[in-house]
């Protein structure tokens, strides 16, 4: 059986100036897997994320998203992938019933299909009670499951989230990996940037950049027997600080 | 007492934000807040360094009261904020020496305190603040709120966001800076950093759940906890979950913590139940709590 492969970057290169801030990156993300892409700080991770959501260039090198090339058909990539990150993901002076349907509408689905997808949010994700309360007005952890559900309102086939738990409480940073396994499970293809160490072994596959590079990329259990280390965080201190 | 707080209490709009919180922080203490977003962390920080008053209760930072002597406090004590608050279009020197200025005083006299700090950002000191990375902009957040000679730093998620590398790092300046005698008072949402502080306390929606060491925190932690592992995370997690003695189900790094409702538990027969969920692999061991399984405990 031919595995389907949803990320496929060869070369990958950014450069701003005289700075390399992606320097050549390889590697492929197999569908339905998870993707644990970790680094420093100013390591090259938001730059390289961006060219594969479409956003960004790239100076030289290829990748293809979902079966689309970014440097020729970023509009593609930008249609069949959802994303979330910690900086943004709703409108937090509309209601969750208003950014359910806005993004409904930007993702091209029917009245129907909106109408639909919401009734199924609200009743998997407990939402009766705060359907029309303002996102401002919800806890963090809520704002981040309710913007997961919405970055996958139209069925993309890879979902790209940038530290999706960041400061969110230990419980709910847990329920929202266990929609995680969920959705890589039915078969959508999950990319995910944390710094929690601990939720780099939740995923299939786990990259580390250093200074615009890919220095590792393994599954935690590899990884871990490679760097002769006992967690995901001794594996990335040792490297990251070389 | 560096820090003493007396059934603190305070809302906004009629959202509780915080409930009768009381603890101290004694001398030269490095005291950690530990709780997520929203648990009312930043604005106890607010009310500590005189910018919020509350609605009642009292308080006291090195003996000034937070109300009547708050222009001491303010001369005492230093404050680095959740948000990046220097100014943007000032120099890396510039900013240093405003803050300096402001409190009388001058880079020259207290450098000793942010020598280690400051010789690292020094290569940037001609560089505007808002053109720095997350990392420097943090350290000269650091230096800017020490440059007065503070007794009492109060610091507000400085990790957050910040990768495990360079939280590692800020940590360890922190205990250099506690080894200079300054007392401080730390949030942050990561539970793996509490273990660096001499006592924490646990927050969430606005009241604190514990105040201990963190070595005796733990130990407040009642049951067993079993580390379970199978070849299928996912599965594992359903199948613990629809177990019906399942006491707490929680994915912990490589690991599914559990803890089971009966007394008399025996791992074997979750064996069987794992096996007979065509789950492969499947080992199940004793392990110790962490503040993490405290937290979730007591937040349930």
């Amino acid at each position: 059986m031919k595995e389907e492969t949803a990320i496929h970057v060869k070369n990958l290169t950014k450069k701003f100036g005289a700075f390399t801030a992606v320097n050549t990156i390889s590697f492929k993300v197999k569908k339905g897997e998870i993707f644990g892409f970790l680094g420093a700080n100013g390591a090259g991770k938001t730059t390289a994320m961006k060219m594969l959501i479409g956003i960004s260039t790239p100076t030289s090198g290829e990748a293809t998203v979902a079966g689309f090339n970014v440097n020729t058909q970023p509009e593609s990539i930008k249609k069949n992938i959802g994303y979330m990150s910690q900086k943004f993901a709703l409108y937090d002076d509309l209601t969750v019933k208003e950014n359910i349907t806005f993004f409904g509408g930007i993702y091209g689905l029917t009245r129907k299909q909106i109408k639909d997808k919401r009734s199924q949010l609200v009743e998997e994700l407990g939402l009766q009670k705060i359907v029309n309360e303002l996102v401002s007005s919800l806890p963090l952890g809520w704002k981040q499951k309710i913007a997961f559900s919405v970055a996958l309102l139209h069925n993309p086939k890879i979902v790209f989230l940038d530290e999706p738990t960041g400061g969110v409480d230990p419980i709910t940073r847990r329920q929202f990996w266990e929609m995680i396994y969920k959705t890589a499970n039915q078969g959508t293809t999950v990319f995910v940037t944390t710094h929690y160490m601990d939720e780099a072994e939740y995923c299939d596959s786990v990259s580390i950049m250093v200074n615009g590079k890919i220095e590792a990329l393994d599954t935690p259990k590899k990884l871990k027997e490679q760097f002769k280390a006992s967690t995901m965080n001794d594996v990335f201190l040792k490297l990251a600080r070389g | 007492m560096s820090i003493s707080v007396n059934n603190i209490s305070k809302s906004f709009k009629g959202k509780t934000a915080l409930k009768n919180i009381s603890f101290e922080v004694k001398k030269g203490e490095l005291f950690g807040l530990i709780g997520p977003d929203g648990a009312g962390k930043t604005t106890l920080f607010r009310i500590l360094t005189t910018l919020l008053i509350p609605n009642h209760g009292e308080a006291t930072v090195v003996d000034f009261d937070i109300i009547k002597d708050y222009k001491s406090i303010r001369n005492n004590v230093g404050y680095m904020p959740g948000r990046f608050s220097l100014y943007q279009d000032l120099t890396v020197k510039e900013n240093l020496e405003f803050f300096a200025t402001i409190f009388g005083t001058t880079i020259e006299k207290n450098y000793d305190l942010i020598k280690d700090i400051y010789v690292q950002i020094e290569p940037f000191k001609d560089r505007r603040a808002g053109k720095l990375s997350g990392g420097m902009k943090q350290k000269l957040a650091l230096c800017c709120a020490l440059i007065h000679k503070p007794k009492v730093l109060f610091l507000d998620e400085p990790t957050t966001g910040v990768d495990p590398v360079s939280r590692k790092e800020f940590w360890e300046m922190l205990k250099r800076l506690q080894n200079k005698g300054i007392t401080m008072l730390v949030s942050t949402p990561y539970m793996d950093e509490a273990a660096i502080c001499d006592r924490i306390a646990l927050i969430q929606d606005g009241e604190m759940l514990e105040i201990d060491t963190p070595k005796k925190i733990v130990k407040h932690y009642s049951k067993t906890i079993y580390n379970v592992k199978a070849n299928n995370m996912y599965q594992l997690i359903k199948s613990l979950k629809s177990y019906q003695h399942n006491y707490s189900v929680y994915p912990f790094g490589e690991f599914v913590h559990y803890t089971d409702t009966r007394t008399d538990f025996s791992p074997i027969d979750l064996q069987h139940y794992l096996t007979s969920k065509n789950l492969k692999n499947i080992s199940i061991e004793i392990t110790q709590a962490t503040i993490e399984d405290t937290f979730m405990e007591l937040a349930k």
